[in-house]
């Protein structure tokens, strides 16, 4: 008979029970495929979750929480860490007080991101322990193991999940809630927490001596573990690599690493001597195969293709198998494009039909790339509209320097676009700029997420509102407007064209709900009158 | 079958309900007490794009992807999806489209999908009580009824074609 606690959740899901159930008193982050659901989840559970404008301020909130002992997380997207790599790097050196555990979500194969970085590299980089999940059941067990983890050597610790992990659904039972943590309280560190040189030397150092000592405890950790099988092979993997690999050579031994930085390589050296054959079986990059050779232990690894996308049983058999032969590619899908009544399709036929240089950005509008609009020239990370199009524009000879625009929407405006704004500024192209700010009220792509323009917080309840036309003005820009784009008028069109011809700074504020969340807003809407006499009754 | 994956391909469009379909699958083979995974790509769909879901069940489950060339049903919502997913049935594997049900005689067109779980229920050894208890878990109460009748209308329904 299944246990009456048998659940089936996601990855996400299952990092967010835990999260509630290890006593995390603050959760922060920044919406990003494949995290998003953690946060939205912990805070259905009860816990405080927030977003912040970006993933840097997370992890310092999160960081400021830990120092104050309450037990902390920080979740995004892998490319969001590299937004919060400065703070991860030092404090690394600083270390925590209460847990602080910081979730990277990778994408390899790019279901939804700009880029299949690796992220297991940021936790050699850092200095900082690495956990990788290969289910639910491990994304809810190692984020109880990290929190221990974290407290018992005073340091942040990475859980590293990828889209499979976070978006499958597999069947998990939670163990007991821990009791209640300790009551946070500030403890002057000045030494420990005060990053001048006199200080970050010596913790350096610390930081050092502490890794030496967790790759020893390593060596016996329970979360890196044998399946004995036949010892003609043998297979060490990681993370979601390990169920394909199970399926695709049921007969080898596996040593799945479940702690993967620092590495246990006393107990990875015997595991390699007790088989015949032993090949790493990774996702991504060669992380596992290189710090094994490097220490001196000869394994086989995957054939350079395997490096690109995601692995799946067909793919482990073929690694296994060394057979680097082309692959043979899926038939295509229907690609997603812009909603049909998405008030961005307008304004990318008006800067189509003006064969503008667009520098865009990251967010559903991305997708005025594709047919028909075909009018988007670069797109590189969050908030690159803004230096990308300046840069173009201080070089190209000015009749193509003055067809320069930028082009964001307003969550990844708040998220990194307004040092952007702030550059435009400070300086500006000898024939001014034209940045296009998409307004839709919210973070549509990854699933309608608030951000501090909204003036509602991660649970929508309301709190105080970035007013983005009065940011421009406040920084000094003179032709701030605010416009809705719709069909039948040509107002956007008026603008963008007296814009382009003023050889001023200017910043369009295209402004209009995201159509997917017009329901929504209403009933909020809806409520906040009705709290302003009594207590609302929906949610 | 209780040693055998059995492994089964929900494809459409965003918006159809792919993902509500392989919800409802996945929690009626939980009921079960079987080992139960379920993957998706979903970072796109509500654009429109192609959805597809992976949910494989059996004694033990372990990759929670499809193999291309493995998939025992493959249950298309919208049949221009066909053509993108067919490589995932096996030989011999059952493809279940919008035809295997009368569309025009559900109470509800939405209820498309759950129709179309239940031509498919006709195939697997999943209890009718825990389909019942999975889509009254999945659904809000007002719906409920509907979805039922949704539902066995497919597990009534005409035969699904063979590949």
């Amino acid at each position: 008979m299944p246990s009456p606690k048998r659940q089936l959740l996601s990855g996400d899901e299952a990092i967010a029970l835990a999260a509630r159930h290890a006593g995390v008193a603050l959760g922060a982050g920044y919406p990003g495929t494949p995290s998003t659901e953690i946060l939205e989840r912990f805070s259905e559970l009860g816990g405080y979750g927030q977003w912040s404008p970006n993933e840097k301020v997370a992890l310092e909130v999160a960081i400021g929480a830990a120092f104050g002992g309450a037990r902390a997380l920080a979740t995004m997207k892998h490319v969001g860490l590299n937004v919060a790599a400065d703070p991860l790097f030092t404090v690394a050196y600083t270390g925590v007080r209460g847990g602080l555990v910081v979730v990277s979500a990778d994408d390899p194969g790019m279901a939804s991101s700009q880029n299949e970085q690796d992220n297991r590299h940021y936790a050699v980089a850092a200095g900082v322990p690495m956990l990788e999940p290969g289910d639910s059941q491990e994304a809810y067990d190692f984020l109880l193991a990290a929190f221990e983890i974290s407290e018992r050597w005073n340091l942040p610790v990475i859980l590293r999940a990828t889209t499979r992990v976070c978006h499958s659904y597999t069947v998990m039972q939670p163990r007991s809630p821990n009791g209640p943590p300790k009551a946070p309280k500030f403890e002057r560190d000045i030494r420990a927490r005060v990053m001048i040189p006199a200080n970050a030397r010596p913790a350096h150092k610390r930081l050092r001596q502490k890794l030496t000592e967790i790759a020893e405890w390593n060596e016996t950790c329970s979360l890196n573990c044998v399946t004995p099988g036949d010892n003609q092979l043998g297979i060490i993997t990681s993370g979601i690599s390990f169920m394909h690999a199970r399926e695709a050579a049921p007969e080898a031994s596996v040593l799945k690493l479940g702690f993967t930085h620092p590495l246990p390589i006393k107990k990875i050296a015997a595991f390699v001597k007790s088989v015949k054959r032993c090949i790493v079986i990774e996702e991504g990059d060669p992380y596992l195969v290189e710090a094994i050779r490097a220490a001196g232990i000869q394994v086989e690894g995957k054939a350079e293709i395997y490096r690109f996308g995601e692995l799946n049983v067909p793919r482990v058999r073929r690694i296994l198998n060394n057979d680097a032969s082309p692959e043979p590619a899926a038939p295509p899908g229907k690609p997603p494009q812009l909603c049909d009544a998405c008030q961005y399709r307008l304004v990318f036929e008006v800067l189509r039909q003006r064969d503008c240089i667009v520098a865009g950005d990251i967010g559903c509008y991305t997708l005025g790339v594709l047919k028909p609009f075909e009018a988007m020239d670069s797109c590189v990370c969050m908030g690159a509209s803004l230096g990308v199009g300046l840069g173009l524009r201080h070089v190209l000879p000015p009749e193509q320097a003055r067809r320069v625009v930028s082009v964001i929407g307003d969550s990844t405006f708040v998220h990194s676009g307004i040092s952007g704004l702030v550059e435009m500024v400070y300086n500006p192209p000898a024939d001014g700029h034209v940045l296009i700010i998409l307004d839709n009220g919210t973070t549509a792509m990854t699933g309608h997420q608030e951000h501090p323009g909204t003036g509602r917080k991660l649970g929508h309840e309301p709190t105080n509102k970035l007013v983005v036309e009065d940011l421009a003005r406040s920084l000094g820009v003179k032709r701030v407007h605010v416009v809705e784009p719709r069909l039948g008028s040509n107002e956007f069109e008026r603008i963008l064209d007296e814009c382009l011809a003023s050889r001023e700074l200017c910043v369009i504020i295209a402004r209009r709900p995201c159509i997917l969340i017009i329901k929504r807003l209403r009933e909020l809407e809806h409520c906040e009158c009705e709290t302003k006499e009594a207590p609302c009754a929906t949610k | 079958m209780r040693d055998q994956v059995i492994n089964v391909v929900l494809a459409g469009l965003g918006g159809q309900g792919v993902l509500k379909a392989s919800d409802i699958l996945a929690d009626a083979a939980l009921r079960t007490g079987l080992d139960v995974k379920k993957s998706e790509i979903k970072g796109m769909s509500q654009r429109g794009g192609s959805v597809t879901s992976d949910v494989r069940f059996g004694r033990k489950v372990l990759s929670p992807m499809v193999s291309p060339g493995e998939a025992d049903y493959l249950l298309v919502l919208e049949p221009t999806q066909a053509e993108a997913t067919k490589h995932y049935l096996k030989p011999g594997g059952v493809l279940i489209t919008p035809d295997a049900v009368a569309v025009d005689q559900l109470p509800n067109k939405k209820s498309l999908n759950v129709a179309l779980l239940g031509a498919l229920s006709r195939h697997l050894p999943l209890p009718e009580v825990e389909w019942l208890g999975a889509l009254r878990e999945g659904f809000a109460a007002e719906f409920f009824d509907a979805n039922r009748q949704a539902f066995l209308a497919g597990r009534a329904g005409q035969h699904p074609q063979k590949t």
